[in-house]
């Protein structure tokens, strides 16, 4: 075990305000009540003005620094997946390691891979360590995520993220066997060209060929690699852009619906978090649910399209360090609610 | 150090003046001084040895620097080519050109030297108004938060309410009075009665204050000449002396403050006034005093030593600094009801204590007027000028 | 006005991590940083150490503006601006995720990193720590 990568800490952030599914269908005059039945999103998230993919990584990271107890001078790499970074050119991972105290000494990149490029940045991390070229990294999945008002994004698209240090010292869980597995094609499910405001979908061709294609694959081949089935696991995490789509791969991969609903309640109460999606749910069941020796299956999810697999052991520093900074839960109760015109507002779809 | 005089005065109508330049409102304000002080014999240009001016921004407010110059070149100064010197201590830029000038008298440097205050802000647009103000406070860790004027002041005024019970009420009777004083005065920017009401239907500006609570903006300058004792009398017989000059500092940014509710440059810069004058509060007959916000007047009463820290309000309330009170404050109507052209201002207090010391101010006279005061502040207070004045030596 | 980003890039580590001067001398602390104590002047060359200030704290003072902003801030009004005080040092800052009848003086205030302002949709933006009111969760997480 001494020799194996794994999570070290992590933190998490969610934004403070939520607008309702039901006020969205409202202002689109859509019958709310259908929606959340067939979403499962009863409310969303929402940036304040003056939160961004920055804002939210550098809460996160701080958080997962205070979690993890180590000096942030100690961490040699600092990846921020999103779709939603405030530049184009210039990176959100700077801004984060000087607000945490991280820089000079680490390498630094924003990634893009849709939803999954906060997982991508741990696979990189997991490779580094593994190498012994650093001694932590850290990898952040965060986003506020774009929709065009009126699109059937704009029921769940939503913002928050979390931030995962990988290392070999004093690890909460382990990558098994420092695996992971990545199952990517060419698949134009969703979207945005330079220059565009909001991204494109391809609508229902986003189902079968796209998330639940990857999403399988990626979880079956891991399943083989390590000799499991899902009775062998204690929690399944899956990519959420809402309840419908990870329930359904679930049932198909062959878990329970206990070992997928720990995850599944970020999605419920905060919507689809993007680069956050995932990672957010691995928070909450590392927050809340998961004990030594326990074991998590978590598979994300990115258009475009490509889904990352981890196997973790829960180990017993879980015990140790749990409790030293917020929950998941903790920001999701922690909320205001905003009307619609508001939330416009606030995502800057009216310049006063 | 000998006695200084001010032997002349002059000040344009403060307002939004839209038809007069920077350089037109100086000469304006700098002639009747001049004709002012030509009571027994005629003051003229090249009689004056030196000059200061005081302006806070004329760079951002009208891209123009070098107002020294302007001052030399417009008014006739450069016969001779004698000195001219800006001074910039924000909205005490005037109190300070003043106090430097009355240094350069009462040390014997120079025998007569006038004494500009000048300002233009309606050259640009509101939005950019504030912004320029703002420089007054400390920009990368006051103003980058969108800190402005009125809101600095809008905290001081809510911990006022805070620690001692100030009411709203009490800060508008500070408008209600300045607005009542400026109804008499003909140089006065706004000559219109309100009432409490009146201000609290007022727009919110920065919560607490209101837009009555607070000073305009304007255009404006004002001009005092000074002069030694002995070379004053050759010029007129209406002398006003200057008793005492003293300035003080504070911290840049409002938030360094120990105290919010306590403006120690003023507590310090009256102590060595009163000092210097040998005189108490209770010799003071009124005060022309820097209410740029309302709450600014009432820490003004507790500062200067007119009554106990946290009973500024009770002042106001019981009637104690109307024009007829015990301690009459404003009676020009303040930077509230006259205008508040940042750098005239400290001058333009100057003006107005002459003219009240002379018997002078009509309408608006205080009675039997013997010693007044000036109080300008720069900033939140990080600058302090306090001023006292005699008919007598 | 424009300026070059360097103006605004040397105070982050002021802005982004509160790091403030201690003064090992008389135990005074500045922020933002100073190289000298105003009290132990000259003595305290050398002996300025760069500590961060406490990210909780409470509210001295506050206003919210609601006309007359700065540039910049034109379409945040009413928006609140406060002086907080975090283990005995007060800095000057912006208030957050909060209404401005749900504040009071003395309320304990947690630091959150934002953006603060930006040069224009074309230029750098800003980023900085202010403050947001820290809130007792009353409500549960759905039962759905």
């Amino acid at each position: 075990m001494a020799n194996t990568v794994g999570i070290v800490g992590y933190g998490s952030y969610i934004p403070r305000y939520r607008l309702k599914v039901e006020d969205i269908a409202k202002a689109n005059r859509a019958d709310g009540k259908a929606i959340i039945s067939s979403l499962g999103v009863y409310e969303k998230s929402v940036p304040n003005y003056n939160e961004d993919t920055i804002t939210i990584a550098t809460e996160a990271a701080r958080n997962a620094v205070e979690y993890a107890g180590i000096d942030p001078k100690e961490i040699g790499a600092i990846y921020v997946g999103s779709e939603s970074h405030p530049y184009a050119v210039k990176p959100s991972a700077v801004t984060v390691g000087e607000a945490i105290g991280a820089a000079p000494w680490f390498t630094a990149a924003d990634l893009e891979f849709a939803c999954k490029a906060g997982t991508a940045g741990i696979q990189a991390c997991i490779g580094l360590v593994a190498a012994d070229i650093i001694k932590y990294g850290m990898s952040i999945g965060a986003d506020t995520a774009q929709s065009k008002p009126g699109d059937a994004l704009e029921y769940t698209a939503s913002a928050g993220g979390a931030a995962y240090i990988i290392g070999r010292a004093e690890p909460i869980a382990v990558f098994e066997k420092n695996l992971t597995v990545s199952y990517t094609t060419d698949t134009p499910d969703f979207w945005r060209r330079e220059r565009s405001r909001y991204p494109e979908h391809g609508g229902r061709f986003t189902g079968s060929e796209a998330y639940f294609k990857h999403v399988i694959n990626a979880a079956r081949r891991m399943m083989e690699l390590l000799g499991r089935r899902p009775d062998d696991y204690d929690y399944l995490v899956l990519h959420m852009p809402n309840c419908k789509f990870p329930l359904r791969a679930s049932k198909i991969l062959g878990f329970k619906l206990e070992q997928i609903r720990p995850s599944l309640e970020v999605v419920k109460n905060i919507g689809n978090t993007y680069s956050g999606s995932s990672l957010l749910g691995l928070a909450r069941v590392l927050d809340g649910f998961a004990e030594p020796g326990d074991h998590i299956l978590m598979v994300s999810y990115g258009s475009g399209a490509g889904s990352d697999a981890f196997s973790l052991e829960v180990t017993d520093k879980i015990e140790e360090k749990r409790g030293r900074t917020k929950r998941v839960d903790d920001y999701i109760q922690d909320k205001i609610y905003i009307d619609y015109v508001t939330y416009l507002n606030h995502t800057g779809v009216i310049i006063k | 150090m000998r006695k200084v005089a001010i032997i002349g005065v002059g000040m344009t109508k403060f307002g939004e003046l839209w038809d007069k330049s920077l350089r037109q409102l100086l000469v304006e304000s700098g002639l009747e001084a001049l004709e002012d002080a030509s009571e027994k014999r005629t003051l003229r240009g090249k009689d004056i040895e030196a000059a200061y001016i005081g302006n806070m921004s004329a760079g951002l407010f009208n891209e123009q620097e070098h107002l020294a110059a302007m001052l030399a070149d417009y008014t006739g100064m450069t016969e001779g080519n004698r000195p001219a010197t800006k001074v910039e201590a924000a909205c005490a830029s005037g109190g300070v050109a003043l106090y430097n000038a009355y240094l350069a008298v009462a040390s014997g440097r120079y025998n007569i030297v006038a004494v500009c205050g000048l300002e233009k802000m309606t050259d640009l647009l509101s939005g950019s108004v504030t912004d320029a103000l703002v420089s007054a406070a400390d920009r990368e860790y006051e103003a980058f938060y969108g800190v402005t004027f009125p809101s600095l002041y809008a905290m001081m005024a809510r911990r006022h309410m805070h620690d001692y019970g100030t009411t709203l009420e009490q800060l508008a009777l500070v408008a209600v009075k300045n607005h009542r004083n400026g109804y008499y005065n003909p140089k006065a920017q706004f000559r219109r009665l309100i009432t409490v009401e009146d201000v609290y239907r007022s727009p919110v500006i920065a919560d607490p204050l209101r837009l009555l609570h607070c000073s305009p903006v304007s255009d404006g300058a004002a001009t005092i000449i000074l002069a030694d004792a002995k070379t004053a009398k050759k010029y007129t017989d209406r002398l006003v002396y200057i008793l005492a000059c003293a300035q003080a500092s504070d911290t840049l940014g409002l938030y360094n403050r120990k105290d919010l509710t306590t403006m120690e440059s003023v507590v310090s810069a009256s102590k060595v006034a009163y000092e210097t004058a040998r005189l108490k509060p209770k010799d003071i007959d009124f005060v022309e005093a820097h209410d740029c916000f309302t709450i600014a007047e009432i820490m003004a009463y507790e500062d200067l030593g007119f009554c106990e820290k946290g009973r500024g309000g009770k002042m106001i309330e019981e009637g104690l600094t109307e024009i007829d009170g015990e301690i009459p404050f404003n009676p020009s109507g303040g930077l509230k009801a006259k205008g508040h052209p940042v750098g005239a201002t400290g001058v333009a207090q100057a003006v107005e204590v002459v003219l009240q010391l002379r018997e002078e101010a009509e309408q608006r006279q205080v009675k039997g007027a013997k010693i007044g005061m000036s109080h300008n502040i720069g900033g939140t207070g990080s600058t302090a000028v306090v001023t006292i004045y005699g008919r007598d030596v | 006005m424009d300026f070059s980003p360097s103006r605004e890039w040397r105070e982050i580590n002021a802005r982004y991590r509160l790091e403030s001067s201690m003064c090992e001398r008389c135990g005074r602390i500045y922020y933002p940083p100073r190289d000298l104590c105003p009290v132990c002047r000259r003595k305290s060359i050398g002996a300025m150490k760069t500590i961060t200030l406490p990210r909780r704290g409470e509210i001295v003072t506050y206003s919210v503006i609601h006309a007359a902003p700065l540039k910049g801030f034109e379409g945040r009004t009413p928006y609140i601006v406060a002086i907080v005080d975090l283990g005995g040092v007060r800095i000057q800052t912006l208030l957050t995720d909060c209404e401005p009848d749900e504040i009071e003086i003395g309320d304990e205030v947690e630091a959150v990193f934002r953006r603060i302002r930006e040069d224009g949709e074309r230029g750098v933006i800003h980023y900085g720590t202010i403050f947001r009111p820290v809130r007792m969760p009353k409500t549960s997480v759905h039962a759905h």
